[in-house]
């Protein structure tokens, strides 16, 4: 392309819509600056040069590429080594990834080197037009809009087109229940009860030993699931399902600790425990993940989620962090010499929903 | 552009040299396999669309970032429902991975062990499918950045900054039903999350948690249908509105930045055949490329390492991908009074607020902010030319400000771990963060505002009174200046091209009229007058010809010193009376 190609005349001939801004004390556009050439475009060995790096690239891309089809088959997908800096690695992943990127980036590295020395770096202007049009093509459009509206009958029977709206607009709520209908089972009361009742043993998760009052020594913190729902109990043929196992460990999951009883702030928390041995659900009051991490010398309970902190010694009342309401407590008793639980939990656990409090 | 060409140095004054290439096919024939399409479908009418124009930058390849990881995802999202299987069936682990040999699973973390171990490659697609997935989603965050901060969302390209909000918004959503879909420890979590902020929405939490996961938490339902919503029904609406977005680039032309020769009525840079060809194919390799390299060497999301889902278990530094750091960062900070109890029914708005709330009221604010500048300007001009970010003061301070609060929220979801690493209490970080997300975007809107105004300052400075030649001149008395070299008419351009917007209360004629009576305005307009006032009372004008004049009028001053700072002085009170204003934003 030719240098007058590019020139641009200041200033453009505006449409007459467009106001220049700005006051008349303006510097003025200069226009495009001239062209500078690049080594490549005046010199034939420079040229020649940037050929050559380009078909290296694209030679490379090539190699990559039969390196990874190469290496797809001959290498053991099982080899590991140790990589400096990277560690432990599947050497066969590393192998095919490193190839693959050799053979993508030939391409791409060759293809923009192959614009940006040897295709035209002479800058190109094109007219660009108002998004708006012309107040002639404005007005066949009206016009052909209030044909048509007229040679339907719509400017002489509005009902057509009121009915029509109404159907058009109803027409896919059948469609919509349908899919919203069968999506779930309504709520009703699920979420205020857990499987727990009284006179379920706690037993250990997952082997499912019941427990004893013995088994739980100060500072030890238990994972602890229903009479049925953990170890031996849980399988076989009568045994609850993998699906009903889930739905418990969600709902039902228990924290077992021994505190020293001293320690127990509330009478509520004391009744409701085994010479200090506290049962507490493990699901977070805030958005429901289990609250694991258990400090011992502050009695706290963390969720590692967000940082939700209750206070074990004081009837798991919120410390820090997001969740608002305490824990809720699993009253225990002993029966048998077995842990067992006294009643159900007496208000639903885990996450905050609407009905909650009803 | 006038900077000079790597290796042509050499060359530089034989820019009169031609380098138009003499046209050696005089008389060029249509391939047969093309005059076969055109006989069939008239194809050699549209070739026009080679010769199409897009302006260059770097800053435009952003976008394009986003746009070749969509279409990495897609290829190797294919791929993986090859061998993935979306259900939350039992099995009991018997893959090669010796660790969880014996383990009871759902069948969507054995197929993903089963690629990451068993078919040959699979590992190297789900890392390629993860980290494009990231990678999108940056490139999505910096395109959206670019277009903020050069103004490149005005009239006439409002609704295509709506599309593109909207596709943010899907993207990230789309992401987190991705990385959910293994049912490993972290991503259970997760969804468990997400199934506590379904139940605090007011009303319909409780239906709405039970519609979705079919039931009680965590059912057999939520996998398969996150799987049709990843593969299908998102991805469909995305790349049909990425189609849309990527069509309206093309119909409204791309938007350039200012500089000599460019107006809002052209274009100016290279043709799609050849160079964009080229240039934007061989960027979609070069993306791939990365992010090979990257797969290769890098471990995302290591399931085999967390183990398959129980809800009665968790790892210590649980965090979701990045892109939902700020949502689960703003649910750590948020406090637990927001909770409370009226009317019999439970509102957690600790919760709802954080979760449910805060994204579509983040993307809300960023699709309307368009409509918003455009009702504070009053400009209903359409604008081709980009903003540089430092003319638009009080656009970039708002920009920078709102990214800070996104960053204060997405460092809080990593609260645990800087506690952890820097041995500090995560209570007070908590604590911090909290008071940061207030406070930190006032100062970084003052800071960012300052800066920009500086910007221009200096931008004036170096227009009226050149840039620094390095060599020194010593007068006749022995006293020493340096030489300062006025810019040409190019460089020059750059610097003064722009418009400063006025507020409206100047150009809307005063407040009172002729007898000192108050004109009344409605409570709306008198809104937007305030808001205008915010947006454009400080400002610095670009400089004019005639005040160049006059620089270089007593251009002699600046032999003496301090006559230069005393010139710049000069300069810009002059255009702030100009400008009849009251600014308090005098050095």
């Amino acid at each position: 392309m030719s240098d007058d190609q590019i020139a641009v005349h200041e200033p453009h001939a505006k449409p007459t819509t467009y106001v220049e801004p700005g006051p008349a004390d303006r510097f003025e556009n200069p226009g495009l600056p001239p062209h500078r050439p690049r080594r490549a475009d005046v010199d034939d060995a420079a040229a020649k040069r940037a050929e050559r790096q380009v078909t290296t690239l694209f030679g490379l891309s090539i190699l990559g590429t039969l390196g990874f089809i190469v290496a797809y088959f001959l290498v053991d997908p099982n080899l590991r080594a140790s990589i400096l800096v990277i560690g432990h690695v599947n050497l066969y992943h590393v192998i095919l990834g490193l190839t693959m990127a050799i053979s993508l980036l030939g391409i791409g590295l060759g293809a923009v080197h192959w614009a940006k020395t040897l295709m035209p770096d002479t800058e190109i202007v094109e007219e660009r037009h108002l998004q708006a049009s012309d107040q002639e093509a404005r007005d066949e459009a009206a016009g052909i809009l209030s044909q048509g509206y007229r040679s339907a009958q719509l400017h002489r029977r509005p009902m057509l087109l009121l009915t029509a709206g109404g159907a058009l607009g109803l027409f896919a709520l059948p469609m919509a229940l349908q899919v919203a209908g069968g999506l779930g089972p309504l709520p009703g009361d699920t979420l205020n009860h857990t499987v727990w009742r009284k006179g379920m043993k706690l037993l250990i998760d997952p082997s499912g030993t019941p427990l004893t009052p013995e088994m739980v020594t100060q500072g030890s913190v238990i994972h602890v699931l229903p009479e049925g729902f953990a170890g031996e109990s849980s399988h076989g043929e009568d045994g609850p399902s993998a699906l009903e196992i889930m739905e418990v460990k969600a709902t039902a999951s228990v924290l077992l600790v021994r505190l020293n009883p001293e320690l127990i702030q509330s009478q509520k928390q004391r009744d409701w425990s085994v010479d200090g041995i506290v049962a507490y659900s493990k699901i977070c009051t805030h958005v429901g993940c289990p609250v694991a991490l258990y400090e011992r010398q502050t009695h706290h309970l963390l969720c590692p989620c967000h940082q939700s902190t209750f206070d074990m010694t004081n009837d798991c009342e919120v410390i820090f962090g997001p969740a608002k309401r305490p824990l809720p407590q699993l009253p225990i008793t002993v029966e048998d010499g077995y842990l067992v639980a006294a009643d159900g939990f007496a208000e639903p656990v885990g996450p905050s929903f609407w009905e909650r409090g009803e | 552009m006038t900077t000079i060409p790597q290796g042509a140095h050499a060359v530089r004054d034989q820019s009169a040299a031609a380098t138009e290439t003499t046209a050696d096919d005089a008389d060029p024939k249509l391939p047969p396999p093309v005059v076969y399409l055109d006989e069939r479908f008239g194809v050699a009418k549209g070739f026009g669309l080679f010769k199409k124009v897009f302006p260059d930058h770097w800053s435009f390849l952003l976008g394009e970032i986003a746009m070749y990881s969509l279409i990495i995802c897609l290829i190797t999202g294919t791929f993986l429902t090859f061998w993935f299987v979306p259900s939350m069936g039992h099995v009991i682990y018997d893959g090669s991975f010796v660790p969880l040999k014996g383990v009871g699973m759902s069948e969507a973390y054995a197929s993903t062990l089963d690629i990451s171990f068993d078919i040959k490659g699979g590992l190297l697609i789900r890392q390629l499918h993860h980290w494009a997935a990231l990678l999108f989603i940056v490139g999505i965050a910096l395109h959206v950045a670019r277009v903020f901060f050069t103004g490149a969302f005005r009239k006439p390209r409002e609704l295509n900054w709506v599309i593109g909000t909207v596709l943010s918004l899907l993207a990230c959503v789309e992401g987190f039903a991705g990385y959910s879909l293994p049912d490993d420890l972290l991503s259970g979590t997760g969804i468990r999350a997400m199934n506590g902020f379904m139940s605090s929405a007011p009303v319909i939490g409780t239906y709405m948690t039970f519609f979705v996961f079919g039931g009680e938490f965590p059912g057999e339902s939520i996998i398969p249908r996150l799987y049709i919503a990843h593969v299908l029904l998102i991805p469909a609406i995305l790349v049909g509105l990425f189609a849309v977005h990527i069509f309206l680039v093309f119909w409204h032309k791309h938007t350039q930045y200012p500089g000599p020769g460019r107006t809002n009525t052209n274009v100016v840079g290279f043709p799609l055949l050849p160079v964009y060809t080229a240039k934007a194919g061989g960027f979609f390799f070069i993306v791939f490329g990365i992010t090979a390299l990257i797969s290769a060497l890098v471990t995302i999301n290591p399931v085999w390492a967390y183990g398959p889902y129980d809800p009665g278990q968790v790892t210590a530094g649980s965090q979701p991908d990045f892109y939902m750091w700020f949502s689960d960062g703003a649910l750590r900070l948020l406090p637990g009074w927001l909770e409370f109890e009226l009317w019999g029914f439970t509102w957690s708005f600790n919760i709802f607020l954080g979760s449910l709330l805060l994204l579509p009221l983040v993307w809300t604010i960023l699709g309307v902010y368009p409509f918003i500048e455009q009702w504070i300007t009053g400009d209903k001009r359409e604008h081709h030319l980009l903003d540089r970010p430092r003319n638009a003061p009080v656009r970039t301070a708002v920009g920078a400000a709102a990214i800070s609060m996104y960053l204060v929220l997405a460092i809080a979801t990593i609260n645990d771990i800087i506690a952890i690493k820097l041995h500090l209490s995560i209570n007070d970080i908590t604590v911090a963060l909290r008071v940061l997300f207030f406070v930190l975007p006032v100062i970084v809107f003052m800071v960012v505002k300052r800066l920009c105004l500086s910007l221009q300052r200096a931008d004036r400075e170096t227009v009226l009174h050149g840039t620094e030649s390095g060599r020194i001149m010593r007068t006749p008395e022995g006293r020493f200046y340096e030489v300062h070299e006025e810019l040409n008419e190019f460089d020059r351009w750059h610097l003064v091209q722009h418009e400063a917007q006025r507020p409206l209360s100047l150009t809307a004629g005063p407040d009172t009229d002729e007898y000192g009576v108050d004109r009344p305005v409605g409570p709306l307009e008198s809104l937007r007058r305030k808001l205008s006032d915010f947006y454009f009372k400080d400002r610095i004008e670009p400089v004019t010809p005639s005040e160049l004049a006059a620089a270089h009028h007593h251009g002699e001053a600046e032999a003496l010193p301090g006559g230069t700072a005393q010139a710049i002085e000069e300069s810009v009170d002059r255009a702030d009376e100009t400008a009849g204003l009251r600014s308090d934003d005098r050095h």
